[in-house]
């Protein structure tokens, strides 16, 4: 196929900008982090600090990933199946983390739940209660939370469309014969949502891993309450040689999480558009 | 009655979707709702389901008040216009799907299916998802799906709409003989009068909500009580100054009549012998090839009629004059429709006897 010059030139802007501004800094994330060898490297990666910080942002992410699929899912299946007033303003709503910047989420949860804010008092109450000495801010809770904000809209978001194009019928011949309302979720709605949830849930997955203005705002101890990409700006900041080059060494395992979360996608993404065609 | 609905009343909003309806069905009978898009017809269909509730007024299935009865206990089967198909089971997941709620035995649920697979015509598709069936083949498994828990009433709404015309022709045929094998007393919606009138043993006519008139298809046909039945019933032309042709004189109050192409015959010139006194002059205005026929429209004083044209006749052209012999009318004024005969007929009739 002969291309015209406009086309040629277009496709080349576009190459040379994704080289330039996703590759090559990529790459060199890898290649710094490996500068010091690979005995270094495995060095880099076992430290306490890091294996906390592996825990901690493996935690979040699955506790975000459990309660945004619930209520994405909650959320989604009343917006489109049922009509109320107010209905819009929900939708809107819901996509509020996309639009405000993390900081402001991690510190709007300081200003709720810390030693001033108006729900503090609450938590104390309920910890001499239960006997506990449960804290929020500042505290692996806080970083849980502060996930689950950012993360919110992407199931939600990503259901939507289906649950809408499909229309109510199958469920309405189902409601007819009798099927109560899990059966007809688990066997009707389900099966027509399952890529788009499962999209959503990597989506979710991979902003969970790498968030870090919310977390910042709520997480204070190194070790102890510091997620991935808190370690490695921990790291990176101290300023000395070896650990610059163990910051990258930490960066390349957030690199390849998200390149492992994007192929899954690509894969389902595949998988799915192929189920479509049938 | 077996299925009946008495001074049913339901409003959306400001709007009247039913008023005032009653009509009843025998058991074992195929009754159709016919009327045009907006009518209400679908709507009494979802209130008899279950699927939307009446504002006033009772439904009965059987002898029982069914209203306050939710959807799923009515023993109610219901096909959906594109037949909602829960496209992610296969042809005999679908229609098993009704016994497996009912918590029936598993040996029990494979017969019924097997036996209705068997009924409809689906063997060898069991396997299949919907979206590897035709539109006819859909419309099987829908119709199964809606048969399997032998509901004692089959509700089924514009069953041929999404089926292309070749084969629609084949499954009105198909569904009337089953409906009428299985027994079971069944309700369609159609906004397609020849489907009505071909498959239906009882027709319901709706328009704007209300209920126009319910019969046998012949007899609605045949004597239209209501000027909008006149109408929409047949292929009819309306006409206002009626009373200007031959044989008919105006009925007081009744200002328009209806004519439709089997009340007319066509003639060329110098061929009609009898009741020449009964009939008209007439200028072809138009000529359309209709495969077996020729579909005419003539001009009569100023009157414009279609009649229908044998091929086996003598050809007729744009603008020739032809004798038109019109046999009855349908005059109708507000509220009520009036048969009338070509009175010269009658008169000239004494003459050749």
């Amino acid at each position: 196929m002969k291309r015209n010059k406009t086309e040629m030139a277009l496709i080349a802007v576009s190459m040379v900008f994704i080289v330039v501004m996703l590759i090559i800094p990529l790459i060199s994330v890898i290649v710094n982090s490996l500068r010091e060898g690979l005995s270094f490297y495995a060095a880099a990666l076992t430290t306490d600090y890091v294996i906390s910080a592996l825990q901690i942002t493996l935690l979040a992410a699955v506790i975000a990933l459990a309660v945004n699929t619930f209520f994405g899912l909650l959320a989604a299946w009343t917006v489109t199946k049922f009509e109320f007033r107010g209905k819009h303003i929900l939708t809107t709503l819901i996509d509020i983390p996309f639009s405000i910047s993390p900081v402001i989420a991690g510190l709007a949860f300081i200003m709720t739940f810390g030693r001033m804010g108006w729900a503090s008092e609450y938590v104390t109450a309920l910890n001499s209660i239960l006997g506990t000495d449960l804290q929020i801010v500042f505290a692996v809770p806080g970083v849980v939370l502060a996930t689950i904000f950012v993360t919110f809209p992407f199931v939600f978001r990503e259901i939507i469309p289906v649950l809408n194009a499909r229309g109510n019928d199958e469920e309405e011949a189902a409601a007819l014969m009798g099927a109560g309302g899990l059966t007809i979720f688990f066997r009707i709605t389900l099966p027509q949502i399952r890529w788009a949830l499962l999209y959503g849930v990597i989506l979710c997955t991979a902003r969970a891993l790498g968030e870090f203005g919310a977390v910042s705002a709520l997480s204070k101890a190194r070790g102890a309450t510091f997620t991935l990409p808190l370690e490695i700006d921990a790291l990176y900041m101290s300023g000395q040689s070896d650990s610059i080059t163990a910051a990258f060494a930490v960066s390349s395992l957030l690199v390849l999480l998200a390149v492992g979360v994007l192929l899954l996608r690509s894969f389902i993404e595949y998988k799915s558009e192929r189920k479509r065609a049938l | 009655m077996y299925v009946e609905m008495k001074h049913i009343t339901k409003q959306y909003g400001g709007f009247t979707a039913s008023d005032d309806v009653s009509f009843g069905i025998e058991k074992g009978k195929l009754a159709a709702l016919l009327g045009p898009s907006g009518s209400g017809k679908t709507t009494i269909l979802r209130m008899l389901a279950g699927l939307e509730v009446p504002n006033s007024g009772d439904i009965f299935i059987a002898g029982r008040r069914i209203n306050t009865i939710p959807a799923a206990r009515r023993g109610i089967g219901f096909v959906f216009q594109n037949y909602a198909l829960f496209r992610y089971m296969t042809v005999f997941e679908n229609i098993a799907f009704g016994l497996e709620i009912q918590k029936k035995k598993k040996s029990e649920i494979e017969k019924r299916v097997t036996d209705l697979i068997g009924l409809t015509g689906l063997s060898g598709l069991e396997k299949r998802y919907p979206n590897q069936l035709s539109g006819g083949q859909r419309q099987r498994v829908a119709f199964a799906r809606a048969l399997a828990p032998n509901p004692q009433v089959l509700l089924l709404d514009e069953p041929f709409a999404a089926i292309d015309a070749k084969v629609r022709q084949e499954l009105r045929n198909w569904l009337k003989d089953t409906i009428h094998r299985v027994g079971i007393t069944s309700i369609f919606v159609t906004h397609d009068q020849e489907e009505a009138v071909e498959v239906a043993d009882e027709i319901i006519i709706t328009n704007h909500g209300r209920i126009e008139q319910s019969g046998p298809p012949a007899a609605i046909y045949k004597k239209p009580e209501t000027p909008f039945v006149a109408q929409f019933i047949g292929d009819s032309a309306v006409v206002s100054n009626y009373e200007c042709l031959n044989g008919f004189d105006s009925i007081k109050g009744a200002g328009k009549a209806v004519i439709r192409p089997e009340f007319v015959k066509v003639y060329k010139q110098g061929a009609l012998h009898r009741y020449i006194s009964a009939a008209e002059e007439g200028r072809v205005e138009s000529v359309v090839f209709r495969g077996n026929h020729l579909d005419l429209t003539v001009a009569v004083k100023d009157v414009s009629i279609h009649a229908e044209y044998s091929m086996e006749e003598a050809p007729v052209a744009v603008g020739e004059n032809v004798t038109v012999l019109i046999y009855r009318l349908y005059v109708f004024d507000e509220n009520r429709t009036y048969l009338t005969e070509n009175k010269a007929m009658k008169d000239t009739n004494l003459f050749y006897i």
